[in-house]
């Protein structure tokens, strides 16, 4: 097993990026992702690549739609406000079929909002990423391994499917160092790319990366298609982990940062005898269904923790009904809520169960 | 039968959709030709950009990528910087490169960006239905500018090819038209330069194409033709604006190189 190394989290990501095969990195500074950018300036020109500090979110996310239409593994990073300005690329590249990684280290918002860690993107992430009927594969990471972990799974999902990826992080993740550890000489799978714009040498028709489709009937046809990838997303590429949530009457639903403070409002419950536990949401994108309908037998509620004004809320709402009640606690703006917070959601529901 | 004439086998097959006495035509068998000529089809990769020449990526037998608006360069600049052996080259109209795109062209050119800008200028804007352009000349009448470009409240038009010769990063900026046979010559060559100079390593290279639009001036293909040589061609005279393989100032008509 390879040596650990402490690291912050917007630092793995730009190691991972490395190690993934990824030779082509776009962006425009913003906080709090300037880690993983000053990263990347330093170490992609020791291996070859391209470090390319562009002139605007918006031509960074361009340069990744020409970059990845030509078949390398591209990437971009930014920060909330940032990514709204990259939301007409992220539109193209999804209607061209390219795949790329898009990291966003969430920030309150909105406007100009705070440099404080948020999980207000989510809406924007799974959504509305842009313009258009189209989905983003969704990452959500809650520690600096898996930072680390979920580049190269971002890379290979989104070329298995062609669909861009987003590894949806946030201050806190991106900021705080933790031990992690990569593989060593992890294999990089990079797949047979023959839709790719790279020059055809005479030796094939040539071909158009596009996303206009002018005839209306053809357009619909196209995106039924790629409907039918995100079906097959749906049923094969949902991730989450359960924590204590076999015999839990209260189940906490968090992901990112929010569910580390979860995750440790759980334990003090248990050890205050209140039967607690945790689904946490690795792909927000497909949304964790499974995992959560696994609980519904057994839990008699649920609790979403986010920090926002609640908005993933809604889709376990969606999985859930009427079946079992969802409750909301969450903080905004650049707040972290604390595990005492969190525990004193639980007790009062744990008391109004009684 | 003996073949006297034939088109560039960079074209397709496909047929343009452009209006009659449109200009679109011209240059893109200049382009085709020169991609011929250099015998880079096989490796050149296509920018098309939002307007009427979107559907480049239809006629031009390279690859081809299709951009959003503007954003032409930006895309390039990343098909270059991941393929640095391919032959990089954008195709934008006035509204794209010069409003929405100014930022993208201004810092591909800045940068030095070692890709081929194809810029046709037509004054308005095509395939929208005829609005003002950002190089909409002063009192023309246009669907947004009905009583004429009143520069008090819209501002002057804007001269890419001399802004952009004020910056390091670019190799060739030359303002051609294509209005008789001397300066589809001209033209041509000019097209040719700027893609050799991509093959040579020197830089960012635009050619810029006073252009016609007859449906959207309301005018004939001919009378079109002497509408731009009178009102386009004072604004924007001809010539090379900057060419580092010489020393050169601007210019009148016909350039250094004509």
């Amino acid at each position: 097993m390879a040596e650990k190394v402490l690291m912050k989290g917007n630092e793995a990501l730009g190691e991972a990026a490395l190690r993934a095969g990824c030779r082509h990195f776009f962006g425009y500074p913003i906080t709090p992702q300037t880690e993983l950018s000053a990263y990347l300036s330093k170490n992609m020109p020791k291996v070859g690549g391209t470090f390319l500090q562009a002139e605007s979110e918006v031509a960074a996310i361009n340069m990744v739609l020409g970059a990845g239409a030509t078949g390398v593994r591209a990437m971009t990073s930014s920060s909330s406000p940032g990514i709204s300005l990259k939301s007409e690329g992220i539109s193209y590249l999804a209607g061209s079929d390219v795949p790329c990684v898009i990291i966003n280290v969430q920030r309150g918002g909105p406007g100009l909002g705070s440099i404080q860690p948020s999980q207000a993107d989510y809406w924007q992430a799974t959504k509305a990423t842009g313009h258009g009927d189209f989905q983003l594969l969704v990452f959500a990471p809650s520690t600096v391994q898996e930072m680390a972990d979920y580049v190269s799974i971002a890379f290979d999902t989104a070329e298995k499917y062609r669909v861009p990826a987003m590894i949806l992080s946030d201050g806190m993740m991106g900021q705080m160092m933790e031990p992690v550890c990569f593989p060593d000489n992890a294999e990089v799978k990079m797949v047979e790319k023959p839709w790719a714009a790279c020059g055809h040498e005479n030796k094939r028709p040539h071909n158009i990366v596009n996303s206009l489709f002018i005839e209306a009937q053809e357009l619909e046809k196209i995106v039924v298609e790629r409907y039918k990838r995100y079906e097959t997303i749906k049923a094969n590429e949902q991730r989450a982990e359960s924590y204590l949530t076999e015999d839990a009457d209260i189940v906490l639903v968090a992901y990112g940062a929010s569910s580390r403070v979860a995750r440790s409002a759980v334990d003090a419950a248990r050890e205050m005898g209140i039967k607690a536990g945790l689904v946490r949401p690795i792909t927000l994108w497909p949304f964790p269904v499974n995992a959560l309908e696994a609980t519904v037998a057994t839990a008699k509620q649920y609790l979403v923790v986010e920090m926002s004004m609640g908005q993933m809320v809604e889709d376990v709402q969606l999985v859930i009904g009427r079946r079992k009640p969802v409750s909301f606690y969450g903080r905004t703006g650049g707040i972290i809520p604390t595990p005492e917070e969190v525990l004193e959601q639980i007790k009062k529901l744990a008391g109004k169960e009684a | 039968m003996a073949v006297v004439f034939e088109k560039p086998h960079a074209l397709t097959d496909a047929p343009f959709h452009y209006c009659p006495g449109c200009t679109h035509g011209i240059v893109h068998r200049l382009v085709a030709e020169v991609l011929d000529e250099l015998g880079v089809e096989g490796n050149a990769v296509g920018v098309a950009s939002v307007g009427c020449s979107v559907f480049s990526y239809n006629y031009f037998n390279c690859d081809m990528v299709q951009a959003p608006h503007g954003r032409a360069q930006a895309v390039a600049t990343g098909i270059k910087r991941a393929k640095p052996q391919d032959v990089v080259f954008t195709y934008q109209g006035d509204g794209d490169l010069a409003a929405i795109g100014t930022c993208e062209t201004v810092h591909a050119a800045t940068r030095g960006e070692n890709i081929t800008v194809i810029f046709i200028n037509n004054a308005i804007y095509g395939m929208t239905g005829g609005q003002m352009a950002p190089t909409s000349l002063p009192g023309q009448i246009t669907q947004t500018t009905p009583y004429g470009r009143d520069v008090a409240q819209a501002g002057y038009p804007i001269r890419m090819c001399e802004m952009l010769s004020t910056l390091d990063g670019v190799a060739l900026a030359q303002r051609c038209t294509v209005d008789n046979v001397k300066h589809v010559n001209e033209t041509k060559k000019a097209i040719k330069k700027a893609f050799q100079n991509q093959l040579d390593g020197k830089g960012y290279s635009i050619v810029e194409v006073v252009s016609t639009c007859p449906t959207n001036w309301g005018l004939s293909p001919a009378d079109a033709i002497k509408w731009m040589q009178d009102n386009m061609l004072p604004y924007y005279p001809l010539g090379v604006y900057k060419d580092t393989a010489k020393s050169c100032a601007p210019t009148a008509e016909g350039g250094a190189e004509a």
